[in-house]
């Protein structure tokens, strides 16, 4: 065993689970870690905003699967960053945040840039820490990546006394975490998935509700498997864009809120709705009654408390996605009387009657000549970048705009704050993103509000050479409020019109990044293949029809069959 | 419906508000709580009376199992338990009153434990029920204060062992 200072442990512990980037921000109380940090080969991205720090922990963790990293200071460091770790609890995102903390001996005093921020943070991580014992550091770090990766995965933050960060310890050697109060149960019970089979063999109208579980369990191949030996239709939550195939012809696009006709009509008239990795939540279902009424359900999901929770479901399967997916499928290829085509064929009709919804009423808008359509832009992104990029989002219409016009083909490629819905997570997110995937297109689509709640950290793109690019659908207005206040207000636009916005193009130019800008219809492809061929960060600032609306849409508490087309 | 549920949780600081938290997270009300270490330091039993439907107690039970800090929740409602409480009752006895009070006390099978010239504190344990009677009876009397220890609850041994 050796002996080192806590800053020093931490850093070796980091290292040993494998990090090698951290988002961040210095301050007093962590100023003895920053300065271990830059002695190491572990990244350091400084940020220009805490917040920022912890939304790109949060893209990179989302991106690649990893544990995202972040490191604050204390009192109002970490306050900044809350908002950011409760988006990434609402969407089940693990990253192990620190805080630097005020001394022990300090702490209650109300000293300087000191909060209770494990107070604070209590509600909205998987679990949150304070190291009272400098010998419970290493364990506590452990610890920490062991909750935020496994089981429904989540933030954990660790809050870091500045004496503990500076105390001599004995660096404990690396062992397996195991924990007496906190073992996720993982593996499915094998009598519920033959209860699932059956229901899946039985079933003449099945859907599959996929979510952001999905994802997180990288269950994508499994999930696709299913549904095309079966040839059972998917629908997709927010979260769940990418967990199958958004071109393929099984694909019913998003369900809810502002999904398609075809995946809630689906939805509706099912006998037997699969809910995999998806918590129902009130988005999706609209009105709780009329949501699925015929359907008997099948819910998989990792979390107890998300089974039964808003709807009563039949065969509920508390585990993992993929390895309950894995079990389904091979249950039923173990059954002798199991005929894919069979059961494949006798969805035929079924999968029809969905094709003529689609047809019926596909995603859609209507042209205004010159004028530019938002949903024209997302179709020509996804057209140019042939539905490889990796696309952040703020939160609105453009967000929703994206989930409907961009068509998703793989997982990973879809970052947005789908649970607390922040506005400023798109920029910072890309960021991460394009920092763990330097060769792919990062986009972040983005409203003239949004953009603007964490615009600072272009200069963290310029920085460290994230050459991200964000297309801006500019309408000079709150466009989802608006939108509301227009349909159930009485158009009384109260506080949503932005009376003032900046010169984004000029934005650009003075943080050293590129500004292009579209005014007319023709002139959108132009500017989206210039920025893709531009070796720098691109802000592409697109006036659109200003008053454009997102449909279809479901008041909120209606049917999810009541929906306002086109 | 009224239910006592009894949980297991790591002694440390925190562990409890996560469980405090997670109520008013959601605006149940807690209508008692009682807590105190078990056999093993390290752990704390925790007793805790709140009302609900079958379906918000269930979501409320898995909430809780999901805390990183608790070991077990057992909803003691669910078989046959025992529950008692303590109250400490500080109540007017001057030279008319005196004996009346000791009378009801006694029927109660409370004692006294503070005397001064115009009150006495008395101690009486029981079930909610019990308790709520004494109360009741005393308060004609002129009852001066009241502290209540809240329920706790353990589940009665299996019959045929």
């Amino acid at each position: 065993m050796s002996t080192m200072v806590g800053s020093q442990a931490i850093i070796r512990c980091l290292k040993e689970e494998g990090v090698d980037i951290i988002f961040g921000y210095p301050g007093g109380a962590v100023i003895e870690l920053y300065d271990e940090l830059c002695k190491t080969d572990i990244k350091h991205i400084l940020v220009r905003h805490e917040q920022g720090a912890v939304h790109a922990a949060d893209g990179y963790a989302r991106a690649t699967g990893k544990v995202g990293v972040a490191v604050l200071t204390s009192g109002p460091g970490a306050t900044n960053g809350v908002t950011a770790i409760a988006t990434a609890y609402c969407d089940s995102i693990p990253l192990v945040v620190l805080t630097g903390q005020v001394p022990r001996a300090l702490i209650g005093n109300d000293a300087f840039q000191e909060v209770d921020i494990v107070g604070i943070t209590r509600p909205c991580t998987k679990h949150n820490y304070l190291v009272n014992d400098p010998e419970q550091l290493v364990p506590t770090l452990r610890e920490a990546f062991y909750i935020a990766a496994s089981g429904r995965p989540g933030p954990v933050l660790i809050d870091l006394p500045k004496d503990v960060i500076a105390s001599f310890i004995a660096y404990p050697e690396q062992k397996e975490t195991r924990m007496q109060t906190y073992q996720p149960n993982v593996k499915p019970h094998p009598g519920q998935i033959e209860k699932a089979c059956k229901a899946l063999l039985q079933s003449q109208k099945p859907v599959l509700y996929v979510g952001g579980g999905v994802i997180l369990s990288d269950a994508h191949e499994e999930l696709t498997h299913l549904a095309r030996t079966l040839n059972i239709p998917v629908t997709m939550t927010l979260m769940g864009l990418g967990g199958f195939p958004g071109t393929d012809s099984l694909s019913l696009g998003m369900l809810g809120m502002h999904g398609t006709y075809a995946a809630n009509m689906a939805v509706a008239k099912s006998d037997l709705l699969i809910a995999v990795g998806s918590r129902f939540d009130d988005r999706v279902t609209g009105k709780l009654d009329a949501f699925a009424p015929d359907a008997k359900i099948i819910h998989i999901d990792i979390d107890p408390t998300s089974i039964s929770k808003n709807v009563d479901v039949d065969v509920p399967i508390v585990a993992d996605c993929k390895l309950a997916l894995q079990a389904i499928n091979a249950c039923l290829e173990a059954n002798p009387s199991f005929s894919p085509q069979e059961i494949a064929s006798r969805h035929n009709a079924w999968v029809e009657q969905v094709n003529e919804w689609e047809n019926k009423h596909p995603l859609a808008y209507q042209e205004e000549g010159d004028i530019i359509k938002p949903q024209y832009v997302i179709e020509k992104i996804n057209e140019l970048t042939r539905g490889d990029a990796l696309i952040t989002t703020e939160v609105g219409q453009n967000q929703m705009w994206t989930a409907q016009f961009y068509k998703f083909n793989q997982p990973r490629r879809f970052l947005t704050s789908g649970g607390l819905g922040t506005m400023g997570y798109g920029l910072p997110a890309a960021i991460g993103a394009k920092l763990a995937y330097p060769q792919l297109d990062v986009i972040d689509i983005a409203g003239d509000g949004s953009i603007q709640m964490n615009i600072q950290e272009l200069a963290t793109a310029k920085q460290w050479g994230a050459n991200v690019k964000v297309a801006i659908l500019n309408n000079n207005y709150l466009g989802m409020v608006r939108q509301w206040q227009e349909l159930f207000y009485n158009r009384h636009y109260a506080s949503t019109v932005m009376e003032h916005t900046p010169d984004f193009v000029a934005l650009a130019q003075a943080y050293g990044a590129v500004g292009l800008r579209a005014k007319t219809k023709d002139e959108v492809e132009p500017v989206i293949k210039e920025a893709l061929a531009t070796d720098n960060v691109v802000i592409m600032d697109f006036a659109i029809s200003r008053e454009e609306g997102v449909f279809p849409m479901v008041p909120a508490g209606k049917a999810t069959t009541e929906m306002l087309l086109v | 419906m009224k239910h006592t549920l009894s949980v297991l949780l790591q002694n440390k600081p925190g562990a409890l508000s996560r469980v405090t938290g997670l109520f008013s997270g959601r605006c149940f009300n807690i209508e008692s709580l009682c807590v105190a270490e078990t056999m093993d330091p390290s752990i704390s039993c925790l007793t805790l009376v709140t009302r609900g439907e079958e379906s918000v107690i269930e979501q409320v039970m898995k909430q809780l199992h999901k805390l990183i800090d608790v070991v077990k929740v057992t909803d003691i409602c669910e078989n046959e338990y025992v529950e008692r409480e303590m109250v400490l009752i500080r109540v007017k006895a001057d030279a008319g009153t005196r004996a009346e009070v000791l009378r009801i006390i006694d029927i109660f099978r409370g004692k006294v434990v503070d005397v001064s010239a115009n009150s006495y504190a008395v101690e009486v344990t029981g079930s909610e029920s019990k308790i709520k009677a004494v109360i009741d009876i005393l308060k004609p009397l002129g009852i001066k204060e009241i502290i209540r220890t809240g329920t706790i609850a353990m589940a009665r041994a299996p019959k045929n062992r």
